[in-house]
């Protein structure tokens, strides 16, 4: 399932400003790439070529992303665009407004084409968990894609969009990035307003970016960043010129292997692709050390109990009342109308989420679940901070235990599935940027990933950048 | 710890969810799996940590309190299952007075 060439944000634009072809033109091939793929693929839930050309019609080319299409994950709002969140809870929801981030995009001349799909609510790591069946992976189609921005990793993988926007909350944009061999970029936490994004867990949720290359990542992150009174958690911190600072290279860098991360747990191939990155930034004058995360192992139980509490609360918003699905007839009771709307309307996964959150908020287990989670994620952050004080400045890992899993692997309990997240999940327990960069490979995609410290997505992109040149 | 028993069923009930018997089970199967996972969460020493509620140590919360832009009545109400007169609409919820 790939026909298509991928074609970079950076070289589309130079075609466009040499009028080798119109934005329109564009869109329209991109339009009949998805029309042609999409119904096996299932990558797009939905998209409007109307609409979209309306924009490319209009597009400024001398902005940094001028008259570029760029997918959207189908839990950020676009104006007048379906918001499904991949949910039947959300089957008619139409966004009253833009997200910042999708503002953001069309400030930077870029148009905003196609909603991908996700697993449900973002909860889920294969894109199997949606109301609108699961996405294949464009690789090899009887495997998943990752998740949850399953359709915005296949899409850019497949080559019927250039970019896409996911959002990663432990991992679902870098993993989906790893299982399609293309990049995943999730940065600090509060370097891109929420506002706009269907909150799934607000202490963790961040939006990413799915692209092509390295190159591409910087670009479509700089026209995200930046402080937005919207979101009160948004960061005032400066935006660096990502792009002015990717070929600097890493000489003398000093980057940590951890050693719980180069587990016995991994496959083969992963182990391989690892130490394949470690010899390709060492061949570059990166100096690898080996260093502990001792609370690696910790991270997963920690995570599963701050996400799943905060879901329970975040989802408590679905009632039936304001927006989304009520029930048909409604019965004359309030009380009913909220809990057949939410029983008819969320799926497996969502609903065992929602449960296990109001299990561990709940009265004689709030301390003993909750807030020991949270004292665990402090610890998980006490790691990192200790390891980028003692002057390592990037941190290299994989990004899932394996490769691609089959579609529809039945015999995977839903801990076996959570447990295949502890590789991302710490990044956004400590609110640090991270990368997944593919590592070439004759069979399925694998790729590794790179952290670093809070707003250093420009080393982190330095690294990125040389992984992906001496790899290649 | 001991490995926990989950209530699904009134859990559910908090959550204003209904379940069959058959989701009962199987997410009290599932769930005191990852329950029994979790109670790992003892064996590391937390003695020393204050519980970590947000991923960036400070943010600044606070606004200047102007008033912004809003969404209109009739945007605010665009997704509403049910609506009269410019407002959300649910059955009654006060008894009437006998």
């Amino acid at each position: 399932m790939l026909p298509f060439p991928r074609t970079t944000l950076t070289d589309l634009r130079r075609k466009l400003l040499d009028h080798e072809l119109s934005s329109a033109e564009l869109v329209q091939q991109y339009a009949q790439r998805m029309q042609q793929v999409n119904p096996a693929l299932k990558a797009f839930i939905s998209w409007d070529t109307e609409r979209a050309l309306l924009s490319a019609r209009q597009a400024d080319l001398s902005l940094p992303l001028g008259g570029l299409p760029i997918a959207v994950k189908d839990n950020i709002c676009c104006l007048g665009e379906p918001a499904r969140c991949a949910s039947r809870m959300l089957e008619n929801f139409v966004a009253p407004y833009d997200a910042t981030a999708i503002a953001k995009l069309r400030i930077a001349g870029a148009i905003p084409f196609g909603r991908t799909n996700m697993d449900e609510f973002a909860m889920g790591s294969t894109g199997e968990n949606s109301a609108f069946g699961p996405t294949l992976n464009p690789i090899d189609e009887n495997c998943v894609p990752g998740g949850s921005s399953s359709g915005s990793a296949a899409a850019v993988a497949a080559g019927i969009i250039p970019a896409a926007l996911g959002s990663d909350t432990g991992g679902s944009v870098r993993q989906p990035a790893s299982h399609c061999g293309v990049v995943g970029l999730k940065p600090t936490y509060g370097r891109i307003s929420r506002y706009g994004l269907v909150a799934f867990a607000s202490s963790l949720d961040q939006i990413g970016t799915i692209t092509t290359c390295v190159q591409d990542a910087a670009l479509l992150l700089q026209a995200l960043c930046g402080y937005d009174p919207l979101d009160s958690t948004s960061s005032k911190q400066p935006v660096p010129d990502f792009s002015a600072e990717l070929s600097r290279g890493v000489q003398g860098m000093r980057i940590g292997l951890p050693k719980e991360y180069v587990s016995s747990g991994n496959a083969p191939e992963v182990q391989t692709a690892l130490y394949s990155a470690a010899k390709a930034l060492e061949s570059q004058g990166a100096d690898i050390c080996e260093i502990s995360l001792p609370h690696t192992e910790a991270a997963v139980a920690s995570y599963y109990i701050i996400a799943c509490a905060e879901a329970s609360s975040n989802l408590a918003r679905y009632d039936g009342v304001r927006y989304g699905y009520r029930v048909e007839h409604s019965p004359d009771n309030t009380g009913d109308i909220y809990a057949r709307s939410r029983t008819l309307g969320f799926g497996d996964e969502v609903k065992r989420r929602i449960i296990l959150g109001t299990y561990v908020l709940s009265g004689g287990y709030y301390e003993a679940y909750y807030a020991r989670a949270q004292r665990v994620r402090a610890l998980v952050a006490r790691d990192f901070n200790q390891a980028f004080s003692s002057r390592i400045q990037l941190i290299l890992g994989p990004v899932a235990p394996t490769p691609a899993p089959k579609l529809q692997a039945q015999d995977m309990t839903p801990l076996q599935v959570y447990l295949a997240d502890i590789y991302t999940v710490p990044a956004n327990l400590a609110g640090l940027p991270a990368i997944s960069v593919p590592v070439p490979q004759a069979s399925l995609p694998i790729g590794v990933q790179l952290l670093a410290p809070h707003y250093e997505e420009a080393r982190m992109l330095r690294g990125a950048e040389v992984l992906e040149k001496t790899l290649a | 710890m001991d490995t926990p028993r989950i209530d699904v069923a009134y859990i559910a009930e908090l959550a204003k969810l209904e379940l069959n018997d058959e989701e009962k089970e199987r997410y009290t199967h599932d769930l005191e799996q990852v329950l029994a996972y979790v109670t790992q969460l003892e064996k590391w020493d937390t003695g020393t940590v204050a519980p970590m509620c947000h991923p960036l140590e400070a943010f600044d919360a606070l606004r200047a309190d102007i008033p912004g832009e809003s969404l209109d009545n009739k945007a605010a109400l665009s997704n509403a299952p049910e609506q009269l007169n410019g407002q959300f609409r649910v059955p009654k919820v006060v008894e009437s007075a006998h």
